[in-house]
C-alpha cells in the first residue's frame, strides 16, 4: 500500500489538520514508512482470531437514571476562547 | 535533617509519623530543589502556595493522629492529570490556557490521602513520544550525564518529566502515565521505579486521553516499597470509569516480604533481539541470576507473536488518539486559532489542530484516522485487535504454564542524547517501546527496576510483568530483584 | 390473545411520470428520545428549554479525561421497545463511535451501536384503514447520543452552541424498505409514535424534537418491488436519497412526494440519481441536496474503548417482558371482539392508552358499543373542541358511565342526556343527583304522553288529516309533544301512542 499526496491530503482534510501542499509530499512519505511498518501484521495468521473488544473482562457497569450532574454554566464555559450569552460561539457554520 | 528531598516516601513517612520532619519542612526542601533545577525542565507548572496549604495540612493530620502513609509527601504531577484550577495542558500548545474545573480521580486519591501537589510535570505531547522531545514547553532533560560528557541526554518519555524530578530529587515521587512504555521506559533511563498498574487498576477519570484501551497511570518512585504504597494509595474502582475494575485493593507494602522461593520466572525467547547490545544482555543474564539466587526457578518461554506488537500497538493507538483528540477543536477550551476573515468553522479546526498540535501528535493523529478510514478498518484496525488478542493469548498461556513473572529488559538502550533520534524516520523512535508495549496490549501490570549501571555510567533496567491484578505478588518480586541488585546510584548533580 | 386483526396488505402508491408509471420505496430511521431524566452517559439532565449549556455535564462538554457511564434506565427502555416491536433483544450490544467533526459535537465522534445494536429484527404494523395494513420490518434499534444544537440566526457571523441536548439519549429505529407511499410513511411514524407511548419509552413530543425521522427514498418501476422481496437484492430497487431531520407528519408527506417526483423526472430525463443527503425545505416544499454532510461521510466507526461491551442477562429481558402493557394493536382486536366494537372505533379509542383505559372504565358493566359512541362522539369532540388532552378531562369515566347508565335504564333521553352531559362538564356533579335535582327524568307515564298527544291532536286538526293520508309525517307530532313536555317525554312511548291516536 502506497500513499500518495491526494491519499495524504484527503487524510489531512478528514482529520482537520491544515496541512500545506508543499508539505505533502513529506507526509505522505512518512505514513508510508509507517504503513509498511504496521503492514507486518499481514504475516500474522488471524484465522478464527476474534478481535479484542476489552482487554480486562469485566461486566460493563451502569448507573442509575438520576440527574446527579450539570447546572454549571460558568464551569462549563470557563475555558472557553468564545463564549457569549451562555452559548459557545464559532465562525458561522453554513449548511 | 539534611537533604530531605532525597528521602523515599516510606523514610520520609517514619520522620513525619515519629515529628523528626514536618511536611512543610520536606516541602519547603523539595520547592527549592525545583526552583534551583530550571536546567531539568522537569516542572512545568509550578504550584508552591498550593503545596504549602497542602502541606501545612498534612502536619495538623499527622499531628492528629490520622496519617495515611501519604500524608504530606511532596509529590510531582504529570501533566496529563487535569487539576483543579491548575493548567492541565498535556504539553500541547492546543491546551494552552486550560485550567481544568475538576481533579482526576488518581490525583485526587493522592490528596485525599494527604500527599503535596508540588507542580505539574513535562512530558511529551498527549503522551505520545519516547524522550520527551515533542513536549511543548521544550525538552525535559536526564539529570544522568554519560562519564565525562556533558551532553543532554533524554529522560526517556513520555512521563519524562516525571523521571528526571524523581531522580534529581526534586520530589519524592511522581504521578506517570504508560501507553506504551511510558512510565517503564523513562524510569528504566532515570534509574528509578516505575509501575504500570494492570488495566483498570488506576482510574482514568480526569488523565487526558491519548488510547483509552491502554492507557494507565502508575507511581514513579526511588524505591519498589514507595511504588507500593504510592500505588496503593492511587489505585481503586472508580464509578466515573467504566474499565475501572472493581476489585479491592490490597496492602500492596504489606506483601513485600522479599521472600521469592518456588516462584517461576519466564524469560521470554522472543525478547533476546537482533543486535541486542551485550550490556544489555549481561544486564538480563545477571537479573536472572539474581532471582535464580532469591529461590525462584527459572524457566524458559516463548511468546511468538512479540514482533507484531509494535506494529499493532501503532495501529490502534493512533486510531484511538485521532478519535480521542477530535476533541481539540478551539470551540471549549484551550486554543483557538487566529482566523482570517471569511474563515468558517472547517478553516477554524483545520487551523487550531495544525498550530496546536506539534509533529508527531498531528502524524499520529493523521495515521490513526488512516487506519479507520473506509476500505481500511478490516485490514488494519480489525487485523491488529486481532494480533493483540493473540499477544494476550500467549501470556495467557505462559501464566497458564506455571509462570508467576516474566522477566525482560526494560529498554534496549540506555538514555540516549537529545537531538541524537532527530534525523531518524518515526519508526526508529518507536522501537524504544520493544520490550514494554506488549504490557499495555496485553493489559497486564509491569515494573521497571533500575539494576545497574553501562559502561558509561547511565542506569539501565530490568522489566517484571505480572499476571493481571496480581501488583502485590509482583511488587514482592521486583522488591526481591532490587534488593539482589543493591542500586544505589545517584547521578551527580550538575544542574 | 388475538395480537392483531386480520388484514390486507395495501397496494404501492403509483405515480405517473411524464413517460410511466413509478413506485415508491421508503425506509426510515426514526430517533426517538428515551423518556429518561438524564443523559445516556452522563447525569446531567434531559429537561427540554433549559438555560443553554446547563443541563451539561464535563463529559458532555468532552472536557479532557472526561468519560462516559451507561444509564441503565435507556438500556432498558431500548430493550422495552424491542419487545414492543416483537423485535429479537440482544444480550450482547456494544458502542462504536462515529467520528465527525460539527460544533454541536463535542468529542467529535457520537456514541453509536454500529457494529452490535442492542435489539434486532423486529416489526410494526401499519394501520392504513380497517382491515388494511402494512407490516414494516424492523431491521434494528440501537442506543446513540443526540447532538447538540447550533443556532444560526442570533449573530450575522457567529453559530452559537448550546449543548443541552448533547448526549441525550436516542432510541434509532431503524426499518427495512417496506413503506410504499407518504400516507403510508406518516401512518408508519405514527404507529410507531403511539407504540412508544404505550410503552412509555418516548413521550413522542414532534415538536421538542423528541421523535425525528430520517426518510430514504427511492422510485422503482411497478414489479421491481417484489422482486427485491423475493431476492433481497436492492439492485432491483432505485439508488436512494436520505431526507434528514424531519419532525412533522405533514413535511414527512411533502418531502417524500416531492422527492419521489424529482426523482422521477431525473430518470425520465435519462439522468442518474445520485444517493445522499437532503433536506426539506418546507417554506419552498422542496428537498435540497446537503453537500456540506457529504464530504465528510468517512465516519470511521470503532468500537469504544471507553466502555465495555453491554451484557444483558435474559433473565432481565423477561422481567422487563413481564411488565409490558398490552400494546395498540392487541387492545384494538381485543375492543372489537370483547365490546362489538367497529374496527374504526376501535382505532379512535386506543390512539393513546389513556383514551383507551377510560373507555375501558366507562364501558365496564355497560353496552361497550353505547360507551364508545359516548366517549367518540361527545367527549373526544367536546374536548378537541377545548384543545383539551384526555388526561385533562373535566368529566370523568365514573361520571360518563353514569350518563350512561341513566340513558341506559330510561331515565333520560339522548337528548336530555346531551344537556346533561354539558352540564357535568362545565359544573361537575353526580349525573342522577342532577337528572333528579333538576327534575330533567323523562316522562314514562302514559297518561301524561296521551293528554299531550291529544292536546296536539286537538290543535292541529288540518295535520291529522295530512298525516293519516302520509303517516310519515308523524313525526312533526312527536316533535311537538316532546317541545309541550319539555323534552322530558320518552321519545319511544310518545312514538307509540303518536302512532295509536292517529290510527296509523
Amino acid at each position: 500500500m502506497s500513499i500518495d499526496t491526494e491519499t495524504a491530503r484527503r487524510v489531512a482534510k478528514l482529520a482537520r489538520i491544515k496541512v500545506e501542499d508543499a508539505d505533502l509530499p513529506a507526509l505522505a512519505s512518512e505514513f508510508n514508512a509507517m504503513l509498511g511498518f504496521i503492514e507486518q501484521l499481514n504475516e500474522v495468521d488471524v484465522e478464527g482470531v476474534e478481535p479484542m473488544t476489552s482487554v480486562t473482562p469485566m461486566r460493563l457497569k451502569r448507573r442509575e437514571d438520576g440527574v446527579t450532574d450539570g447546572g454549571m454554566q460558568d464551569k462549563v464555559l470557563s475555558n472557553a476562547p468564545d463564549a457569549r450569552e451562555g452559548f459557545f460561539a464559532v465562525p458561522k457554520v453554513v449548511e | 535533617m539534611a537533604d530531605v528531598n532525597s528521602l523515599t516516601i516510606a523514610d520520609a513517612r517514619d520522620a513525619l509519623r515519629k515529628g523528626d520532619l514536618t511536611a512543610t519542612e520536606l516541602t519547603d526542601a523539595c520547592l527549592g530543589q525545583v526552583e534551583a533545577a530550571g536546567a531539568l525542565n522537569a516542572f512545568v507548572h509550578n504550584t508552591p502556595d498550593l503545596a504549602r496549604d497542602q502541606a501545612k495540612a498534612a502536619d495538623e493530620r499527622i499531628k492528629a493522629g490520622d496519617a495515611p502513609s501519604m500524608c504530606g509527601i511532596p509529590l510531582g504531577i504529570k501533566d496529563l492529570f487535569c487539576t483543579k484550577g491548575v493548567p492541565s495542558q498535556a504539553a500541547s500548545n492546543i491546551l494552552d490556557g486550560f485550567r481544568p474545573e475538576y481533579e482526576s480521580t488518581v490525583s485526587q486519591k493522592l490528596l485525599d490521602a494527604g500527599s503535596v501537589m508540588l507542580g505539574k510535570l513535562n512530558m511529551d505531547e498527549f503522551a505520545m513520544g519516547s524522550s520527551n522531545e515533542t513536549s511543548t514547553y521544550g525538552n525535559a532533560v536526564n539529570p544522568w550525564r554519560r562519564q565525562g560528557d556533558a551532553a543532554q541526554l533524554t529522560p526517556g518519555g513520555s512521563s519524562g518529566g516525571s523521571a528526571a524530578a524523581v531522580a534529581a530529587d526534586l520530589c519524592l515521587a511522581a504521578t506517570g502515565t504508560d501507553t506504551g512504555g511510558s512510565i517503564r521506559q523513562p524510569a528504566a533511563f532515570t534509574g528509578i521505579v516505575g509501575v504500570k498498574p494492570t488495566y483498570g487498576r488506576c482510574s482514568r477519570w480526569g488523565i487526558v486521553a491519548f488510547a483509552s484501551s491502554l492507557d494507565q497511570a502508575g507511581p514513579m518512585t526511588k524505591t519498589v516499597r514507595d511504588a507500593a504504597i504510592m500505588l496503593e494509595a492511587m489505585c481503586g474502582h472508580d464509578p466515573k470509569d467504566s474499565t475501572s475494575a472493581d476489585l479491592p485493593v490490597p496492602d500492596f507494602e504489606a506483601a513485600l516480604t522479599g521472600d521469592i522461593k518456588g516462584k517461576t520466572i519466564g524469560i521470554p525467547a522472543e525478547y533476546r533481539m537482533d543486535g541486542m547490545p551485550a550490556e544489555i544482555e549481561k544486564l538480563w543474564a545477571d537479573g536472572t541470576a539474581m532471582l535464580k539466587d532469591a529461590g525462584a526457578k527459572i524457566v524458559d518461554i516463548s511468546l511468538p507473536h512479540t514482533k507484531y506488537a509494535l506494529p499493532a500497538y501503532y495501529v490502534i493507538a493512533p486510531a484511538e488518539a485521532s478519535s480521542n483528540l477530535a476533541r481539540y477543536d478551539g470551540v471549549r477550551y484551550g486554543r483557538r486559532a487566529k482566523l482570517a476573515q471569511g474563515d468558517g468553522v472547517t478553516e477554524m479546526y483545520e487551523k487550531t489542530r495544525a498550530e496546536g498540535f506539534g509533529k508527531e501528535v498531528q502524524r499520529r493523529v493523521m495515521v490513526g484516522t488512516y487506519v479507520l478510514s473506509a476500505g481500511f478498518y478490516d485490514a488494519y484496525y480489525n487485523r491488529a485487535r486481532k494480533v493483540r488478542a493473540l499477544i494476550k493469548k500467549d501470556f495467557d498461556d505462559a501464566f497458564a504454564s506455571g509462570v508467576d513473572a516474566i522477566l525482560t529488559p526494560a529498554t534496549p538502550s540506555a538514555a540516549f542524547g537529545l537531538g541524537e533520534m532527530a534525523a531518524a524516520d518515526p519508526v526508529q523512535m518507536y522501537l524504544n517501546d520493544v520490550f514494554t508495549v506488549t504490557v499495555n496490549l496485553a493489559g497486564l501490570p509491569g515494573v521497571a527496576v533500575p539494576t545497574g549501571l553501562d559502561a558509561q555510567g547511565l542506569p539501565l533496567g530490568l522489566q517484571l510483568i505480572g499476571r493481571p491484578w496480581e501488583e502485590a505478588d509482583l511488587l514482592n518480586t521486583a522488591y526481591a530483584l532490587e534488593s539482589a541488585a543493591g542500586f544505589v546510584s545517584k547521578p551527580a548533580r550538575w544542574w | 390473545m388475538l395480537d392483531h386483526l386480520s388484514y390486507s396488505e395495501p397496494k404501492a402508491k403509483v405515480i405517473s411520470g411524464a413517460r410511466e408509471d413509478w413506485e415508491l420505496v421508503i425506509g426510515m430511521e426514526v430517533h426517538a428520545q428515551v423518556a429518561s431524566k438524564s443523559k445516556l452517559f452522563s447525569g446531567a439532565s434531559t429537561k427540554f428549554g433549559s438555560e443553554p449549556n446547563s443541563n451539561v455535564a464535563f463529559v458532555d462538554a468532552a472536557m479532557p479525561g472526561m468519560l462516559p457511564v451507561i444509564n441503565e434506565f435507556c438500556v432498558e427502555q431500548a430493550v422495552r421497545t424491542g419487545l414492543g416491536l416483537k423485535a429479537e433483544i440482544n444480550l450482547f450490544s456494544a458502542f462504536d463511535r462515529k467520528n465527525y467533526f460539527y460544533p454541536d459535537l463535542p468529542q467529535g465522534y457520537q456514541i453509536s451501536q454500529l457494529y452490535h445494536p442492542i435489539v434486532g429484527e423486529g416489526e410494526v404494523i401499519v394501520d392504513m384503514g380497517p382491515g388494511v395494513a402494512r407490516r414494516v420490518r424492523i431491521e434494528r434499534i440501537h442506543l446513540e447520543q443526540d447532538a447538540g444544537k447550533s443556532i444560526h440566526d442570533m449573530d450575522p457571523h457567529m453559530s452559537f452552541v448550546d449543548l443541552n441536548r448533547t448526549g441525550v439519549a436516542l432510541m434509532e429505529i431503524v426499518s427495512r424498505p417496506d413503506i410504499r407511499g407518504p400516507e403510508e410513511a406518516a401512518a408508519y411514524v405514527t404507529k410507531l409514535r403511539q407504540i412508544l407511548r404505550y410503552l412509555g419509552t418516548c413521550d413522542g413530543n414532534m415538536q421538542n424534537g423528541n421523535l425525528r425521522a430520517d426518510v430514504n427514498v427511492s422510485i422503482c418501476r411497478p414489479g421491481d418491488y417484489e422482486k427485491y422481496r423475493e431476492t433481497g437484492d436492492f439492485g432491483h430497487l432505485g439508488t436512494r436519497c436520505e431526507i434528514k431531520n424531519m419532525n412533522s407528519m405533514r413535511f414527512i408527506q411533502q418531502a417524500i412526494d416531492y422527492e419521489a417526483r424529482r426523482q422521477i423526472a431525473l430518470v425520465e430525463d435519462g439522468k442518474q440519481v445520485v444517493q445522499e443527503t437532503r433536506l426539506y425545505d418546507p417554506d419552498k416544499g422542496e428537498t435540497r441536496s446537503m453537500r456540506s454532510k457529504e464530504e465528510a461521510h468517512d465516519y470511521r466507526y470503532f468500537p469504544d474503548p471507553d466502555l465495555l461491551p453491554l451484557e444483558i442477562e435474559q433473565d432481565w429481558v423477561d422481567g422487563i417482558a413481564a411488565t409490558l402493557p398490552e400494546l395498540p394493536d392487541q387492545k384494538k382486536a381485543r375492543f372489537v371482539t370483547e365490546f362489538g366494537l367497529t374496527e374504526y372505533d376501535a382505532d379512535v379509542l386506543t390512539a393513546e392508552a389513556e383514551s383507551a383505559a377510560f373507555f375501558e372504565e366507562v364501558a365496564q358493566g355497560r353496552d361497550g358499543k353505547m360507551a364508545a359512541n359516548w366517549v367518540i362522539n361527545e367527549l373526544f369532540g367536546r374536548l378537541k373542541k377545548e384543545d383539551h388532552a384526555i388526561t385533562e378531562s373535566p368529566v370523568s369515566a365514573a361520571q360518563l358511565g353514569g350518563i350512561v347508565d341513566l340513558i341506559a335504564k330510561g331515565d333520560i333521553s339522548g337528548k336530555i342526556a346531551k344537556d346533561l352531559f354539558e352540564i357535568v362538564y362545565t359544573e361537575g356533579g353526580d349525573p342522577a343527583k342532577i337528572v333528579e335535582d333538576r327534575g330533567m327524568k323523562q316522562v314514562t307515564d302514559t297518561g301524561a304522553i296521551e293528554a299531550a298527544v291529544d292536546e296536539v291532536i286537538a290543535a292541529n286538526p288540518a295535520q291529522v288529516e295530512k298525516a293519516k293520508a302520509n303517516p310519515k309525517l308523524a313525526g312533526w307530532f312527536v316533535g311537538q309533544v316532546m317541545k309541550a313536555t319539555g323534552g322530558k317525554a320518552n321519545p319511544k312511548a310518545v312514538n307509540e301512542i303518536v302512532s295509536a291516536k292517529l290510527g296509523l
